[in-house]
């Protein structure tokens, strides 16, 4: 159940993370010039304000910081319900992603998630998260 | 120099509130904005200004010519949605106060029940050629894409850090229905709800319940706007604009600032500590407030924010009627946008105009000040109005 799917856009800033999810890598942006890791991804270091900037691959396990349970209306590409998770990832950052495998019942705070691939097509792999 | 008491709004004016129109998204603006001007006695001949959201449909020169105004000195818009609200009044406001035009007019029309509906996912958010549309990458693809669940996400954060729970949200729509239900034109005039009700209603995105979220609506609203002076000799009691503000936070995103470490709402009170500054006057002072409500848990978040109380303090702040009328601080006398009707919060600036007139069908005692505050979980705004 993957078939339109809505589509990320993508831009300069962002297309090293897309280009990692197809290859099963989290890439989390990583400042060149101090080191300091962010997501979502952006031009400008939030720290040094530095614009040379490469990644750091993630391990790829996280922690439940909030959730929920999409249950209406349908969403493209989606079957519902859909548990929906922030996650915070090991390295310190956050990210928004879809938890399978896991019960609307069963996903709480604090639970521990790895990451896994669900892949579209030849153009699209989506992140999703399992439990740990 | 300051804002306070400069500006006031003089005039209001609506459609019906529906779910199909059966009119264009300009005409209904069109209609609100004749019913605003005949409201306090103007025409479009005095109008040479307009203001709106970015996400309306009707541009200022399309109202302007059908209306049949002459020239126009201003016109802007607002980003960010239903944050708009009240900086539409900001923008006219600054507009009069320092000569660059005269008499604005802020306005508000859509079709958002029986055309684009704003409860449904969202494709050209998701898709649009944007940083906002790039910041909806992290979030649309992974299944998160209507306005509920990006609520909902900070919903469940708030319950787990403070002990919040359903019911505390349910007291929003019970307050909100409870207002609505004397409000003939209101969606839900007559119709009043228990707690019961909010908790046997279906579940959207947990932990929101259907009488969590706002209405879809079709329906426009218009305010006008003059200097303070000229206020005065127009046909209705002046409501004064006391303070206007807007708000950002840190690492602020539409709908979605998940990444600072506490979550929340802090753009709301950079809106609330703006409007004090502004008024000089606090939390104390009111005698009521329209709070914006889409979808309840923000409610609480807004009345923390604004220093109505302390963080995680909400619920027990809301408890015992607190919010409803005859309450501590009555909110959204006009049953707000889960009752009367969702325009994007401009319905709740006009009910605000309306309790400073002492016209509303609500009626608070002694109102001297009303705080309005527009969308929340985005860039954001607000204003103080005062007799
Ligand atoms: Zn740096």
């Amino acid at each position: 159940m993957t078939a339109g799917v809505i589509r990320p856009m993508i831009g300069r800033d962002s297309r090293f993370f897309w280009e990692g999810t197809q290859v099963g890598e989290l890439r989390i942006q990583k400042c060149n010039a101090c080191g300091a890791k962010r997501f979502p991804p952006g031009p400008a270091c939030q720290s040094c304000e530095a614009y040379d900037r490469g990644y750091d691959v993630a391990a790829g396990t996280g922690t439940v910081f909030s959730y929920v349970v999409h249950r209406y209306p349908p969403v493209p590409g989606k079957e519902l319900p859909i548990v929906i998770a922030l996650v915070d990832l090991d390295e310190g950052v956050r990210m928004v992603g879809e938890v399978v495998d896991v019960s609307d019942d069963e996903i709480e705070v604090g639970m521990r998630l790895r990451v896994d691939w669900n892949r579209i097509d030849d153009e699209l792999t989506l992140p999703i998260w399992r439990k740990a | 120099m300051s804002l306070y008491r400069k500006a006031a709004i003089a005039g209001i004016g609506a459609t019906e509130f529906s779910k199909e129109s059966g009119r264009s998204e300009l005409q209904l603006s069109v209609e609100a904005v004749r019913h605003a001007l005949a409201d306090c006695g103007l025409t479009a001949a005095d109008v040479d200004g307009f203001t709106t959201f970015t996400m309306d449909t009707s541009s200022e020169i399309a109202v302007a010519r059908e209306l049949g105004c002459g020239e126009l000195r201003f016109f802007s818009r607002i980003n960010y949605g239903g944050g708009a609200a009240c900086a539409t009044v900001q923008q006219a406001a600054m507009a009069v106060a320092t000569g660059v035009a005269d008499c604005v007019v802020a306005y508000r029309g859509f079709n958002e029940r029986s055309e684009s509906r704003f409860g449904q996912v969202s494709l050209a958010a998701a898709t649009q050629v944007n940083t906002n549309g790039l910041d909806n990458a992290w979030s649309y693809p992974m299944g998160l894409g209507t306005p509920a669940a990006t609520v909902a996400m900070q919903a469940t954060r708030y319950m787990h850090e403070y002990g919040a729970t359903s019911e505390d949200f349910g007291r929003v729509a019970v307050a909100d229905r409870r207002h609505a239900a004397t409000n003939p034109n209101a969606f839900f005039y007559g119709k009043p709800i228990t707690l019961e009700d909010h908790q046997a209603s279906r579940m959207i995105v947990d932990p929101l319940h259907l009488l969590d979220c706002c209405q879809e609506s079709d329906g426009a609203v218009a305010l006008v706007i003059v200097s303070a002076e000229r206020a005065r000799d127009l046909a209705q009691k002046p409501a004064y604009i006391s303070a206007a503000a807007q708000g950002s936070g840190v690492d602020q995103y539409v709908m979605t600032s998940y990444y600072r470490d506490d979550i929340g709402i802090p753009e709301m009170g950079v809106v609330g500590r703006e409007l004090w500054r502004q008024s000089g006057l606090g939390p104390d002072d009111m005698q009521m407030a329209i709070l914006y409500d889409h979808f309840t848990p923000y409610v609480l978040m807004q009345l923390e924010e604004l220093g109505f109380c302390g963080r995680g303090e909400a619920p027990g702040f809301i408890a015992d009627g607190a919010i409803e009328l005859g309450g501590k601080l009555p909110i959204n006398t006009h049953g707000g946008q889960l009752g009367e009707a969702y325009i994007h919060g401009m319905n709740g600036i006009a009910e605000g105009v309306r309790q400073i007139r002492n016209t509303s069908v609500n009626p608070v005692p002694n109102v001297e000040h009303v705080l309005v505050t527009a969308g929340t979980g985005v860039p954001t705004s607000g204003i103080v109005l005062s007799v």
